[in-house]
């Protein structure tokens, strides 16, 4: 009884978290659509690897590429991250000071705002995906590993929001953290997997980026969704030890941060 | 005699602007970093399609760092002229300050769209150069070519700013406009590439929908002397003509515009 009482209060708080933010987000679903039109840029890839893996000098071939990107963009969708500029704001315009006085750590709440709204956008994630399979039916097939593609993609976005929620700490001493997350997307945009399949990339380059966090924030969930060859276990496990160590990180620079922390008029 | 008008408020503007961001000298070291990271992964994205011996239908690898360096001298001019004033028309329509621009003896156009600069672009300004004299000596071409080249990227320029211009206008009806934006440069994304190397819908859609062919490819093009010239005409018509509209649309859209409080 005490452990069902334990319970209750955490989940209270995010269903009503879930609810207050979700009802905010259908306030701008006019702009969720631009969002989800804005993230193409796989889309763009797609032709031109499809176009050069028609002349057969890759190791792919161009049904699979379409299916591949069609993967990359629905993971990307899903796993779009944006906490480090409301946090930034958050702490340049004291707003944290109110926050820290709630009994709940104010991550939780960014943590809901992006899950609600990702469902909010997964009607227009699924009209476009829709839409792209009527247009290019060699892009039908059923997904691979369902079960571990969606899991990976759940981890994956837990694991962008972890690693974007560290940067975010770096506010507490300098005034322009975002620096450090655009410098960090680039690195994502290239050796995620983003702008080609792993598998093209030259042997010496794809050992030392299977060490990195970034593979497993699209590669290996796109991967697993379309069927490309993927170890399973191992994949799982290092997202899990890349997610945990950006939570220590995080709990770290968090309290020295407070520390820190002055608030605007405190 | 407003052309001269014109020039001197020119530089008054990008004077105070650039004395203003001198105040951020760190953020410029960061701005620089990151252009040169993105230009690693942008060779490291190029190469990965060269690497097999594969190659852009008739673009060697010389080749293809041109139409790359444009693409990245677009965006530094885009960071530098565009997206610090052209996203901030939106502003001044949500607070109302638009009334002020309105009421200066000066072009309220001219005045939204040169507002500003930000130095954040000058590396990839530089870096855009800097690769397409590295391609350009590659292929043993002359200086001509390059005065040549200045014309079709001016063009571009052109086209590229009236395109963003009429997207900011817009927020006169819809205030939150900066997601649009963000859709044209994810479109715009795609002349990193020439556009041969698209498929069929693709190569229709980067060229009538969203020109984005006659940004980069038509340059590239022009520099490496295969002019075809209904390809340069139409670049020039195209940027003549969405000048010319993105005018018109702004006094369109002005004739919607209430002011905050009224």
């Amino acid at each position: 009884m005490a452990l069902f009482g334990y319970l209750q209060r955490p989940l209270r708080i995010i269903q009503t978290l879930l609810s207050v933010y979700y009802a905010y987000m259908l306030e701008y679903r006019a702009e969720l659509m631009f969002w989800v039109l804005s993230g193409s840029f796989p889309l763009i890839l797609m032709g031109l690897w499809q176009e050069a893996a028609r002349s057969g000098q890759f190791d792919l071939d161009p049904d699979t590429v379409v299916r591949y990107f069609l993967a990359v963009f629905v993971v990307r969708q899903l796993t779009v991250v944006w906490v480090i500029w409301d946090f930034e704001r958050e702490v340049l315009e004291g707003k944290l000071s109110p926050l820290l006085l709630q009994p709940l750590d104010p991550g939780w709440r960014h943590f809901c705002s992006h899950l609600a709204e990702r469902l909010a956008r997964l009607p227009f994630i699924a009209i476009l995906v829709g839409l792209f399979l009527w247009l290019y039916p060699v892009a039908r097939q059923q997904p691979a590993h369902l079960f571990w593609g969606l899991l990976a993609t759940g981890l994956a976005f837990c694991l962008r929001f972890l690693m974007q929620y560290t940067y975010a700490m770096v506010a507490f001493w300098v005034e322009r953290a975002t620096a450090i997350e655009q410098f960090s997307f680039l690195l994502y945009t290239f050796f995620s997997g983003m702008v080609a399949p792993l598998t093209l990339f030259p042997e010496a380059v794809r050992t030392i980026v299977f060490w990195t966090p970034f593979p497993y924030l699209i590669y290996v969930p796109a991967s697993l969704l379309v069927g490309l060859p993927i170890k399973i276990g191992q994949s799982i496990g290092v997202t899990l030890i890349w997610c945990l160590i950006f939570w220590l990180l995080n709990r770290l620079f968090w309290r020295l941060g407070l520390k820190h922390y002055g608030g605007m008029g405190a | 005699m407003t052309l001269q008008r014109y020039f001197r408020v020119l530089r008054l503007f990008w004077e105070v602007a650039i004395a203003a961001e001198l105040e951020y000298r760190l953020n410029f070291v960061i701005a620089a970093l990151s252009s040169l990271t993105a230009l690693g992964g942008n060779l490291f994205g190029l190469f990965l399609f060269y690497r097999t011996g594969y190659q852009f239908q008739g673009w060697q690898w010389q080749e293809a760092l041109v139409v790359l360096g444009v693409f990245t001298m677009l965006q530094g001019f885009a960071a530098t002229f565009l997206s610090p004033n052209l996203n901030r028309i939106v502003k001044h329509v949500q607070e109302g300050t638009l009334d002020f621009v309105l009421l200066k003896p000066i072009s309220s156009q001219f005045w939204l769209s040169t507002r500003t600069i930000s130095p954040w672009g000058f590396p990839d300004l530089v870096l855009g150069l800097v690769m397409i004299v590295y391609a350009g000596t590659q292929l043993g071409l002359g200086l001509d070519r390059y005065l040549v080249a200045i014309v079709p990227l001016a063009l571009g320029f052109m086209s590229l700013y009236s395109l963003w211009f009429m997207l900011g206008a817009t927020s006169i009806w819809f205030v939150k406009i900066y997601n649009v934006t963000e859709v044209l440069r994810s479109f715009l994304e795609a002349g990193r590439f020439p556009i041969v190397a698209y498929p069929a819908a693709f190569r229709i859609f980067f060229t009538f929908v969203i020109p984005v062919a006659f940004l980069t490819t038509v340059p590239a093009q022009v520099f490496l002397g295969r002019i075809e010239v209904t390809w340069l005409a139409g670049a020039a018509l195209l940027a003549m003509g969405l000048f010319f509209i993105s005018r018109l649309f702004w006094r369109f859209a002005l004739r919607f515009y209430t002011s905050a409080s009224s």
